[in-house]
């Protein structure tokens, strides 16, 4: 079962579908999710299928359940928390939802309307009362002067046009009018807030006229009057709104159950619409991607139902979609290599390398064992609680991307606690827990310290240096002021060590693909050159440093050798001016850099010139030629699975083979030097962090350990928590993504560009569970 | 007699995290300065004067590093507390989503 490293086998299959049951069968295939469907009328327009009244009744009553949602979220109504999973109902039961459909929003729209409308009645009697009430106060005040035959009209209007509607009303009435106003003290909701323009100057200023009664008892009956019709109102207006609450709770009980119905019904007609029917016009035929693996299983459910659909495998030489199966601690790690491309049909994946190299290069990278403890137990929290359907159905975009990639960063900060220990870091400190190799006292009784400055430990006097330290850096470095010193170089060495063989193993991985898609002629002219160039030169240098490593040690420290000065003498062909390090070396080394460049040659100019004598060969080696030629293609087995006698590339163009063999020749020549130096990333990032850590504890832990005075045990907890809020912040957070980012660079482009292609499509299967939902993107749901 | 709750689940959630790491990192500070540890001999507040007027050495030092040891001790005791008025804070805020539920 290969299919993490290379992906399933998929075929092309046939469906023959009797028209009547054509859409369960639809329907259980979309339960399943086992294949993809193709489009076999490419060539018609949305407008032109066969099923686009009953899509287009689908997206009517996703309209109205969009509305209904709407005023369920208004109204503040909790929808029911059910997994629920209803199965697509029958053609014959969609009209019965559409009708309930149809009808809940009618029902709804009236109540709606006919609740707007006592609310505006309820506000204008609250008004005319308002208006009695306040223009009894200045009649009062003005009873003695005759009012006579005047009108007087009380209206309401917003305070800010008072001024300019008294200017308005002078002019029109000819200077006759008394106008008073008052200030409302209560609060009157205007059902609309949206006026209209009409012609009349009281309407322009959004008033409401009211009759004024002319005498004292006419006004006191027309107050009762309006006091119990604003009670009726009131009830009435309670007793519609319970209704509407009512119509509502009803409809959020079953509002999720059509939502998805209605997703399902839709998708089967899509679906539908993408089948063709055939000549006797009673089958519908649906031409689908299948696993190879499920066609069994697709057989099995065909033929169980009541009446019996036909599958056939059908050959083609088309490129099927690339499937890779994964669970749910892989998804993620194939998640970051899709990201860069989508493997071809039945390439190597990279992504079960991925499991380890990434996490990897990452605590690499990040190498601190406090940091990747907190990491660690932080992705151990969200792997515990993966099933809480919190967590899980937040719609925080960043939450989302951290919760789906838990257990990568589970294993970057297991593998950071891994490394944190092999370079001795633990919140910046080292842990001393084996006691160190070095002994100061025994520089001391040597007495080879008077007027030495630096205190230096010398491991050449007998007793200093007892021997290394069993697991990781020595913790007597973290004391000593030339630490940088000495892990830059022993940094520096390491990520060129991991670099080259990450690649090594790239180069090795195209094998794979060269032996599966029977290219052999790739493996003498492509890769065995490619692998010698890599590892004459880098693999080379390798050598050196681990020779150097192994073979000078503290007592020759004066004498050893430059690495870097030994190399360049390599390419310079001069040896003379720095001793050998060993006998005979400048004769390997000159038998290397020959082979090296000799293979640039082997790798430019002998993939194309060997398809171009296979196809276009001339008349004298013919026989040899085709006989090698039938050989070749009788083992060419297409992608499909089909075999064929026929030349497998019957055009073969010289000029663009040898263009693309150019270019990748120059690219892979170039890229080895520069990915080579590209590995120094993870020196710079491991010191980077060590520094920021270091720099973090001198600045803020220590200000609060020094303190000395009563109070300074009180200065020491405000001190840790801003340490670690900068922590999580500043090394965990930021450092981390970075981190991540640069190990993903690395694995991208300098890992990947070695053997993979990442043009493939991917396989989307025919599911209802993968299908969105538009609600849940307007967050209705 | 006014509402105990003072914040809300998340800043409460992230009182109880930081206590937590804060007891166990003082904890363990406070029992590598007592037992002397070299690798932090810089954050032991001590001067030129201890070293070289000593009248035992190197008892001077040894008793700051003591002395630092205690801070982080109590400082860790502290935390304790602080994480447990949060666990009370999530206790409540929890028993007020369920009661508004």
């Amino acid at each position: 079962m290969d299919s993490l490293l290379r992906g399933e086998e998929l075929c092309l299959a046939q469906l023959f579908l009797q028209s009547g049951s054509a859409y369960d069968c639809i329907s259980e295939l979309g339960e399943l999710g086992l294949v993809e469907f193709r489009d076999l009328n490419p060539s018609v327009n949305a407008f032109q299928r066969k099923h686009v009244n009953e899509i287009k009744n689908c997206e009517e009553m996703e309209r109205i359940l969009g509305y209904l949602l709407r005023e369920i979220k208004k109204a503040d109504i909790s929808l029911p928390e059910r997994d629920v999973n209803p199965v697509a109902p029958l053609p014959k039961h969609v009209m019965a939802i559409m009708e309930q459909l149809q009808r809940l929003e009618v029902e709804l729209g009236e109540v709606t309307r006919n609740k707007e409308k006592l609310q505006k009645n309820l506000l204008e009697l609250r008004e005319y009362t308002h208006m009695l009430r306040i223009t009894h106060s200045f009649v009062q005040r003005t009873s003695e002067v005759s009012v006579s035959g005047q009108k007087v009209a009380g209206f309401f209007t917003s305070t800010a046009k008072i001024e300019a509607f008294e200017r308005m009303l002078w002019r029109v009435c000819k200077g006759y009018t008394i106008l008073s106003y008052a200030e409302v003290d209560e609060y009157l909701e205007d059902p609309e807030t949206v006026g209209f323009s009409r012609i009349t100057v009281l309407d322009f200023y959004h008033c409401h006229l009211y009759p004024y009664p002319t005498n004292n008892d006419e006004r006191n009956d027309v107050v009762e009057g309006l006091k119990t019709r604003i009670q009726d109102l009131h009830t009435v207006l309670h007793r519609t709104e319970d209704y509407l609450r009512q119509v509502l709770m009803k409809a959020s009980e079953s509002v999720y159950t059509w939502v998805i119905q209605v997703k399902k019904i839709k998708a089967i007609y899509y679906i539908l619409n993408l089948c063709s029917l055939d000549v006797t016009n009673k089958c519908l035929i649906a031409e689908v991607w299948c696993p190879v693996n499920d066609i069994a299983n697709l057989r099995r459910r065909k033929s169980g139902a009541t009446v019996p659909s036909f599958v056939n495998r059908i050959p083609t030489s088309d490129t099927p979609p690339s499937l890779i199966r994964t669970n749910k601690f892989t998804s993620g790690f194939q998640g970051i290599v899709d990201a860069y491309g989508v493997g071809n049909y039945r390439e190597v994946n990279p992504a079960p390398f991925t499991i380890i190299t990434f996490p990897f290069l990452f605590a690499v990278m990040f190498g601190d064992l406090g940091h990747g403890l907190i990491m660690a137990l932080f992705a151990f929290w969200m792997v515990l609680y993966e099933n809480n359907r919190k967590l899980k159905n937040t719609r925080n975009e960043i939450w989302n991307t951290f919760f789906e990639g838990r257990y990568i960063i589970l294993m970057m900060g297991l593998f950071s606690i891994y490394t944190g220990l092999i370079y001795n870091d633990c919140f910046s400190k080292s842990l001393n827990i084996f006691g160190s190799g070095w002994s100061v006292k025994a520089m001391f009784t040597a007495e080879m310290w008077n007027g030495n400055r630096f205190l230096t430990l010398d491991p050449n006097v007998t007793g200093v240096f007892k021997g290394p330290y069993p697991l990781g850096i020595d913790p007597i470095w973290n004391l000593a002021t030339n630490r940088l010193t000495f892990l830059n170089s022993y940094k520096m060495k390491m990520s060129v060590i991991i670099g080259i063989i990450h690649m090594s193993f790239g180069v090795i991985l195209s094998t794979y693909n060269h032996l599966h898609f029977r290219k052999k002629h790739n493996l003498y002219l492509v890769f065995l050159p490619e692998l010698l160039f890599l590892l004459c030169l880098f693999g080379y240098l390798v050598f050196m440093i681990f020779y150097k490593w192994l073979v000078f040690s503290a007592k020759d420290s004066r004498e050893a050798p430059s690495i870097l000065i030994h190399f360049i003498n390599m390419f310079l062909m001069q040896g003379d001016g720095v001793p050998p390090l060993y006998p005979g070396q400048t004769g390997l080394q000159i038998f290397l850099v020959v082979i090296a460049v000799l293979s640039v040659p082997v790798l430019l100019l002998g993939k194309p010139i060997y398809l171009n004598w296979l196809h276009n060969g001339s008349q004298r080696l013919g026989m040899y030629r085709v006989r090698v030629l039938k050989w070749v293609t009788s083992k060419c087995v297409h992608r499909c699975g089909k075999t064929t006698p026929n030349i497998c590339s019957p055009t073969f163009d010289f000029a663009d083979e040898f263009l693309h063999q150019a270019i990748h020749t120059i690219e892979y020549c170039l890229g080895c030097v520069s990915n080579t130096a590209s590995y120094l990333r993870l020196w710079a990032l491991s010191l980077a962090h060590a520094q920021l850590s270091d720099v973090l504890w001198a600045m803020v832990m220590r200000v609060g350990l020094r303190m000395d005075t009563r109070l300074g045990v009180l200065f020491l907890v405000p001190v840790f928590s801003l340490f670690a809020v900068l922590t999580v912040s500043i090394l965990l957070v930021m450092e981390g993504l970075s981190a991540f980012l640069h190990a993903l660079r690395l694995h991208w482009v300098e890992f990947q560009n070695k053997f993979y292609s990442g043009t493939g499509v991917k396989f989307s299967p025919f599911s209802f569970s993968l299908l969105p939902s538009s609600f849940e993107h307007d967050g209705l749901l | 007699m006014p509402s105990l709750l003072f914040c809300g689940p998340k800043m409460a959630a992230c009182g109880i995290v930081i206590s937590l790491w804060g007891v166990i990192m003082l904890a363990m500070l406070g029992i590598f300065f007592t037992s002397k540890s070299a690798v932090l001999i810089e954050d032991v507040p001590f001067t030129e004067d201890d070293i070289r007027n000593d009248k035992n050495p190197p008892q001077n030092v040894y008793a700051l590093y003591n002395q630092v040891g205690i801070n982080c001790f109590i400082a860790a005791a502290i935390y304790v507390a602080v994480g447990a008025v949060s666990l009370c804070q999530v206790r409540l805020n929890k028993r007020q989503e369920y009661m508004v539920t």
